[in-house]
């Protein structure tokens, strides 16, 4: 599973990234993760609100920081 | 025990708790001037109409005050925001022509969920995704300028009147100055890798099947989230409030910046654009002036061009707009508010 963190470094990027790798080590999944930080490649994916979270190359978030259960959810449904 | 009585519960208890809190706000909205003045003057034995007990009891109550009315306008705003998204904002404007495009949305600006972070991917999608770039830049200037906090600020400071010149002002500014950057064809002045940017996979509505649950979860997390980040504002600018209030003389700022000043606005507006500051450290200063005698238009004005022109802002639309177009939106914007800080000090 590879997992991106679309943002431009502001306080709620990290916090996505927080939550998302600790459901990733709730779950046990194999993850890599990668940040983006340019805003022409965080614009290709088609969000207008940072931050956003992208796994396999599809948008499952964008807009708000959810909480670790919610992204296990999100991570679980795939 | 069935699942519809497990929902009516939980139903109870959601709209019980909001209740609750909905008293309990107004409780202490109305307690506060009150249970400042006994603990002060009865309690202290302290004479609170002069010098700095007057200053304390000010700072006291409006610390209060305002932390009560952003809490519960934020609440509500961000619920209401909930049903509106920047995707389905930027939907209804495809396709508009430009004019009735602008009016829309300055509009749409106003009630679109939108933090200055995300400025740049937010025109970079609606460039991208062909609205005409005078749309755009009226959405972008209407954001900031007539924002939640603003509202909720000026409505518990000065009432609906002054309220809703501000919001009449705010997006007649966004309309006028979106429309006069459309009409100077700037599309060239746009870095090139915005017009290249291709949109691709599908476009996510982030709102899309929330609870209410959600939304109420929403609302106080952004409470909380904007208190955290406007406190030392918040503090600073009820500092210099109480400052004012306690120790300028009577007509210390109308001497300098009164209504027979001819410059006043245009001074205003000067001082105000590198000021960076927010609606919430702006707003407890204005409130203040006012009281020692500054006209409402020229302290609009100064706000006005303290939250819609910033060099941070300015800094972070570089990335996407060139010097000349960064000038173009300062300069049509700033003519803008100094305008309506003139024609308000005229007819008000």
């Amino acid at each position: 599973m590879h997992i991106k963190i679309l943002g431009s470094g502001c306080a709620n990027c990290v916090n996505l990234e927080k939550a998302t790798r600790q459901a990733v080590t709730d779950l046990g999944l194999e993850a890599t993760f990668e940040k983006v930080t340019d805003y022409a490649d965080i614009a290709t994916y088609g969000i207008m609100r940072t931050p956003g979270l992208v796994v396999d190359d599809e948008v499952v978030l964008s807009g708000r920081v959810p909480t670790a259960g919610q992204v296990k959810d999100l991570l679980a449904a795939r | 025990m069935t699942a519809a009585t497990t929902d009516r519960r939980a139903a109870t208890r959601r709209w019980g708790l909001l209740g609750a809190s909905a008293v309990a706000w107004v409780g202490a909205y109305a307690l506060n001037e009150v249970a400042w003045t006994w603990l002060y003057k009865t309690v202290l034995g302290l004479d609170i109409a002069t010098g700095w007990p007057s200053m304390l009891h000010f700072f006291s109550y409006d610390t209060i005050k305002i932390t009560l009315l952003l809490t519960g306008i934020i609440f509500i705003v961000t619920v209401l925001r909930s049903f509106m998204s920047i995707e389905r904002t930027r939907a209804l404007l495809g396709g508009k022509r430009e004019g009735i495009g602008n009016v829309l949305a300055a509009s749409l600006g106003v009630v679109t969920p939108f933090c200055s972070c995300s400025a740049v991917p937010a025109f970079i999608g609606f460039v991208a995704s062909g609205i005409p770039l005078g749309v755009t830049m009226s959405f972008l200037i209407a954001s900031p300028l007539v924002n939640e906090v603003a509202i909720a600020l000026l409505l518990g400071l000065f009432g609906i009147g002054p309220t809703l010149l501000y919001v009449g002002a705010g997006l007649v500014i966004a309309i006028l100055a979106g429309m006069v950057i459309g009409r100077l064809h700037l599309e060239g002045q746009v870095e090139g890798f915005v017009y290249e940017t291709r949109l691709r996979g599908q476009v996510i509505d982030s709102t899309a099947d929330l609870t209410w649950d959600d939304r109420l979860a929403m609302g106080r997390e952004e409470v909380a989230s904007i208190l955290r980040k406007i406190w030392p504002y918040l503090l600073v600018g009820i500092g210099l409030g109480a400052v004012i209030h306690g120790w300028a003389p009577a007509d210390f700022f109308a001497r300098y910046a009164g209504p027979d000043n001819p410059f006043g606005v245009l001074i205003a507006v000067v001082i105000g654009v590198p000021l960076y500051s927010n609606a919430a450290g702006i707003l407890p200063l204005v409130d203040a002036l006012y009281a020692k005698g500054l006209p409402m238009g020229t302290l609009l004005a100064f706000m006005m061009a303290t939250v819609a022109l910033s060099l941070p802002e300015m800094i972070l639309l570089r990335r996407v707009l060139k010097p000349r177009l960064i000038a173009t939106f300062a300069l049509v914007t700033g003519l803008g508010i100094i305008a309506v800080g003139y024609l308000f000090n005229a007819i008000l």
